[in-house]
């Protein structure tokens, strides 16, 4: 059975149309990066997935079952900002993913249990490239470096599924090539299933296993809410060709200028 | 030339130009004093610097005749003790109702208006109540401060728990927290610097309201001397008094401002 399923999914505030007929499936362990132009519902998917927005009409089913309506463990989240705990130290950050459900009077750990979870939350941030930096608090850090800390954070409690919400969109270039190093490694060392939003087209096309283009199929430029957005490409990752990238670009141009304007 | 916008004073300037109002007054104060006393010796509108200095030596350094207390002293620690009392009442209710109203949006619906109406009353109006209610002793006057500035401390953090990133929520319960681990282990401890701020910022009002009580009903405090000597016209009193009570406001100010940058420079460093 598939993890993820949408059938006939639609999502929609009042008269404004996000999304229409979204129907896909996602298996265990693909890595899917998500581009689109904004308003073009990714991040009300995203939402979805991570269960605080729920559809307006059709099914979003998780192994099978409706998704949780509430955010779980099972699903791990990076945003672009305000990911990590500004009062926590990057290994409290780390750590308080597992004190969080062990504990749950304090929300803290004590003893053997204590030592044990610091163990394992320096060596997840070991893998991130954090080690050196267990003492310092977010803001003493790049935007880089507290990316590697959310990931991290996300990965102490081995989702299922990997949410990330354009997470190096604040990024320096030169950066961004490292962290998606990073990530495709992580993500094949833990075979979690990945989405990615980003607003990278460049970044999408060649990062992971299967590429979505959200976009509306049909605009119109008076009332463009009144149509939903769907998933217009669904390219797997052998099938990213320049054509493909260049026809997809200018689709995207389109519908920007009469969206954004 | 530079435009005035664009100028920027040096150290020495920024500290010369930040005390000469200071000076200005105090010299503008002995000039007229010596006027008022050359006209005639006992006046005691402005009295002379020298007269305020013996006045409060006499406060601070002998007993009274009456009740063999150093008068300076024995004021400030009551109203210190007062304010402390009140003020600290102020902030526990104020943080545990500010939290759970900004936390959990049906505690917020069922609470939030209410502690709006509250806080429109004004809570001078009410001392009489107070007075009635808990007496004319101690209670009534911590009352009264704690009663001041409890629904501005509530609903300042109700609106700061609000201003939290949701992300920050929503990771939380990524990581598995329950309602109560989210509060007492992500929402509290980044409001408490913000509850120091709200502390801060409710200062003024609390001082208001401590010498309010203590000028209607009391035996001793800073408020009740000030309003004591005003049927003596006891400038020489007064004057320092009010000094005093300002200095006291600014170095509750700075100790909160300096525990709050020592506990919590996560915080400080995010809002520069």
């Amino acid at each position: 059975m598939a993890l993820i399923e949408a059938k006939a999914l639609a999502k929609s505030y009042g008269d404004n149309i996000v999304l229409e007929q979204v129907n896909t499936k996602v298996e265990k362990g693909e890595f899917i990066t998500i581009v689109g132009t904004s308003g073009c519902g990714k991040t009300t998917f995203l939402r979805m997935l991570l269960g605080i927005e729920q559809p307006t009409r059709g099914k979003l089913l998780l192994g099978g079952n409706p998704f949780p309506d509430e955010p779980s463990p099972e699903r791990g989240i990076v945003f672009q900002r305000y990911s990590v705990f500004p009062h926590l130290t990057v290994l409290k950050n780390v750590l308080v993913g597992l004190e969080l459900e062990s504990s749950p009077f304090t929300g803290r750990l004590f003893g053997s249990e204590r030592g044990e979870a610091i163990a394992k939350a320096k060596e997840i941030l070991n893998s991130v490239g954090l080690s050196h930096a267990l003492n310092l608090y977010p803001h003493e850090m790049s935007g880089g470096m507290q990316q590697r800390l959310a990931i991290a954070q996300a990965l102490i409690k081995n989702p299922k599924i990997l949410l990330l919400d354009e997470p190096f969109g604040a990024l320096d270039p030169g950066i961004r090539g490292d962290m998606h190093q990073l990530i495709l490694d992580l993500w094949r060392k833990t075979g979690v299933t990945i989405f990615m939003i980003t607003h990278d087209l460049q970044e999408g096309f060649y990062l992971g296993t299967r590429l979505w283009v959200f976009d509306k199929i049909r605009l119109d430029k008076d009332n463009p809410n009144s149509y939903g957005a769907c998933i217009t490409y669904d390219i797997p990752a052998g099938n990213k060709d320049n054509n493909t990238y260049h026809e997809i670009d200018d689709s995207l141009d389109e519908s920007r200028r009469v969206l954004v304007g | 030339m530079k435009r005035l916008i664009n100028r920027h004073p040096d150290n020495w300037l920024k500290y010369t130009l930040g005390t000469l109002p200071f000076v200005a007054v105090l010299v503008l104060y002995v000039f007229a004093s010596d006027a008022r006393l050359a006209e005639n010796p006992k006046d005691k509108l402005l009295p002379s610097l020298s007269s305020i200095a013996t006045a409060v030596d006499k406060a601070a350094t002998e007993p009274s005749k009456r009740t063999g207390e150093y008068i300076l002293w024995n004021d400030t620690i009551a109203s210190i003790s007062r304010l402390a009392m009140g003020v600290g009442a102020a902030a526990l209710i104020g943080l545990i109702f500010g939290v759970m109203n900004g936390a959990i949006p049906l505690i917020r619906a069922n609470l939030s208006p209410f502690i709006t109406v509250v806080s429109l009353i004004p809570p001078l109006a009410l001392l009489p109540v107070l007075f009635i209610v808990f007496g004319l002793g101690e209670l009534s006057k911590v009352v009264l401060i704690a009663v001041g500035i409890t629904p501005f401390i509530i609903r300042d953090l109700q609106n700061k728990v609000l201003e939290l990133p949701r992300e920050l929520i929503i990771k939380a319960q990524t990581l598995g927290a329950s309602t109560w681990l989210l509060i007492i282990r992500v929402i509290l401890p980044q409001v408490l610097p913000r509850l120091i701020d709200a502390v801060r910022l409710s200062l003024g009002a609390a001082w208001l309201f401590l010498i309010a009580a203590e000028a209607i009903a009391s035996t001793d405090g800073l408020g009740y001397r000030i309003f004591l000597v005003r049927r003596y016209m006891s400038m020489d009193i007064i004057l320092p008094y009010v000094a005093w009570i300002t200095l006291l406001a600014f170095m509750t100010d700075y100790i909160l401002r300096t525990i709050s940058t020592r506990a919590f420079p996560w915080f400080h460093a995010m809002s520069k």
